[in-house]
């Protein structure tokens, strides 16, 4: 039997002045399934997200999804006035008071040590995993996350994917995810949706890299140089790049 | 000295809910939407005059009415942000100069609402800060975690389920009411110095938006006992003598070295 759906979009367009920025897009997301969104620049892909979250409304198209579906979201752009002098902690609680559940959520995602750390003084990659514990905080069904892995190195970027699965897997929620790349998410994902306006393709991701519509939107030599490096480690690097006992060292500072 | 009384009461009114006020204004770079509020306070007083109605009454209206006015022009909007606050700000401002002129029976004193008569404030007055106070407090306390959402993460705030529309009136709103009580104090050039200055001094002091908000408040009340003193021993006028002080606690905050967190 197929997991309950989450949201349908069928033949969804969204223009602004008579710009097109999406054309007659459908997709579906059912629970404990990852979705991912890959196309270039200006192909509509945070539009999409926004039309799923329902903080867009789409020019013309349907949008099935239960009103009281609980959405985790992590947004693209997260900047925080530096006048704002705000914990992690007293972030998380914006969205739940308990602070049993906020300290959870910060040992999933591998950072209570940053619970009192102010929200401007940390990296790039630690603050993708405050958003992504923020989002967890609401146990959701629906996890939308537009480009989790920006400002991340290789090594992290996989650790975050790696992290993204095993929640999917801890709350059986769907997930809809924006990347740019196919290769880093490729084991991560079960479907991708290759998005530039309109649906160029859509399926498994071996399917997809293949596809002529895919190889054509990001070119054959651009895909070769995507390939993913891999390599043996002989220690493990945290999400910053800083290897893991350096870590320690920071926690304790 | 029931003067002096009635004019620290309403200064020390008046920055207990600026500190709170300003943070937000600090934080969502609002000092010129405060400002173009503030300018437009003074076509209200016009107009109040104009209309024989109560002055802080047509106050009020008319600031909420720009308020709401801006929020629904940033909605549709084709000119940028600050262009727009230009536009309203000096508009306002110089269209209430103007309809004061034709004024003719009754004399009154420009320069105590463009910079503050804290002298001349009366009960009717302190009645009027401290009952806009009290709403604001209260609307604050209740909304502060809404507030504070919105002003981290907009689109966040909305999909969990605040109405982020409804809470930046309420914001706009609550700074419409502050600068209409505040006007007697600092006049409508100087608001936003009372707003911004407190909050700017005890930034680098806080480590929460709470007790940057509750620091703010007393940091400005400091000022204003501090400015009133100084008015009282050198007879300066009293509302740019708060701003003096404002501004030298700024400066004195800036010299103090910050506690470095463990």
């Amino acid at each position: 039997m197929l997991d309950a759906l989450l949201v349908q979009l069928n033949d969804i367009s969204f223009h602004v002045q008579n710009r097109s920025i999406l054309d007659s897009v459908s997709l579906s997301v059912r629970a404990g399934e990852i979705v991912t969104l890959i196309g270039p620049n200006g192909a509509g892909k945070t539009t999409l997200v926004k039309i799923v979250l329902g903080l867009l409304s789409p020019s013309s198209g349907s949008l099935v999804r239960n009103s009281k579906l609980r959405l985790g979201y992590m947004p693209q752009k997260f900047h925080l006035d530096p006048n704002l002098p705000l914990s992690v902690t007293r972030f998380l609680k914006l969205t739940q008071k308990a602070d049993a559940a906020i300290e959870a959520s910060l040992r999933e995602v591998g950072i209570l040590h940053l619970a009192k750390s102010a929200i401007t003084s940390i990296s790039g990659g630690e603050l993708q995993r405050v958003l992504l514990a923020r989002a967890l905080l609401r146990k959701p069904q629906l996890l939308v996350l537009d480009e989790p892995v920006q400002g991340v190195d290789v090594a992290g970027q996989s650790e975050l994917y790696q992290l993204i699965s095993h929640v999917k897997d801890h709350y059986h929620c769907g997930v809809l995810m924006v990347s740019h790349d196919l290769h880093l998410v490729m084991s991560a994902t079960d479907t991708v949706v290759c998005l530039n306006q309109h649906v160029c393709c859509q399926g498994h991701p071996d399917t997809v890299s293949s596809d002529p519509a895919y190889l054509s939107l990001f070119g054959k030599k651009g895909v070769d140089s995507m390939a993913t490096y891999t390599h043996h480690h002989d220690h493990q690097h945290d999400l910053s790049g800083h290897v893991v006992d350096q870590q320690k060292e920071r926690a304790g500072r | 000295m029931d003067i002096l009384l009635y004019a620290l009461l309403a200064g020390i009114g008046v920055a207990l809910v600026a500190g709170p006020l300003g943070s937000f204004v600090v934080w969502r770079r609002m000092a010129y939407f405060s400002d173009t509020l503030a300018h437009s306070a003074l076509l209200g007083v016009a107009l109040g005059l104009v209309l024989s109605l109560p002055i802080p009454l047509m106050v009020v209206i008319l600031c909420a009415t720009l308020a709401v006015l801006l929020l629904l022009l940033q909605i549709n909007q084709t000119l940028s942000a600050d262009t727009l606050l230009g536009i309203l700000a000096h508009t306002s401002l110089a269209l209430g100069l103007f309809i004061v002129s034709f004024i003719k029976d009754i004399r009154i004193d420009l320069m105590a609402y463009l910079f503050g008569d804290l002298l001349s404030v009366t009960a009717q007055d302190l009645a009027w800060i401290y009952g806009g106070g009290l709403c604001i407090l209260m609307t604050l306390i209740l909304f502060w975690d809404s507030l504070l959402a919105v002003t981290v993460h907009e689109e966040l705030a909305r999909i969990e389920g605040v109405p982020v529309e409804r809470i930046k009136l309420t914001l706009m709103l609550m700074l419409a009411l502050v600068v209409a009580v505040a006007m007697k104090i600092v006049g409508v050039l100087l608001i936003s110095a009372l707003l911004i200055i407190p909050a700017a001094t005890v930034r680098r002091h806080s480590n929460s938006p709470e007790t940057m908000a509750i620091a703010a408040s007393l940091c400005g009340m400091v000022a204003v006992i501090f400015g009133l003193s100084m008015s009282y021993h050198w007879d300066s006028p009293a509302g740019p003598s708060v701003v003096v002080a404002c501004f030298v606690l700024f400066i004195g905050s800036q010299l103090i070295p910050v506690k470095t967190p463990q």
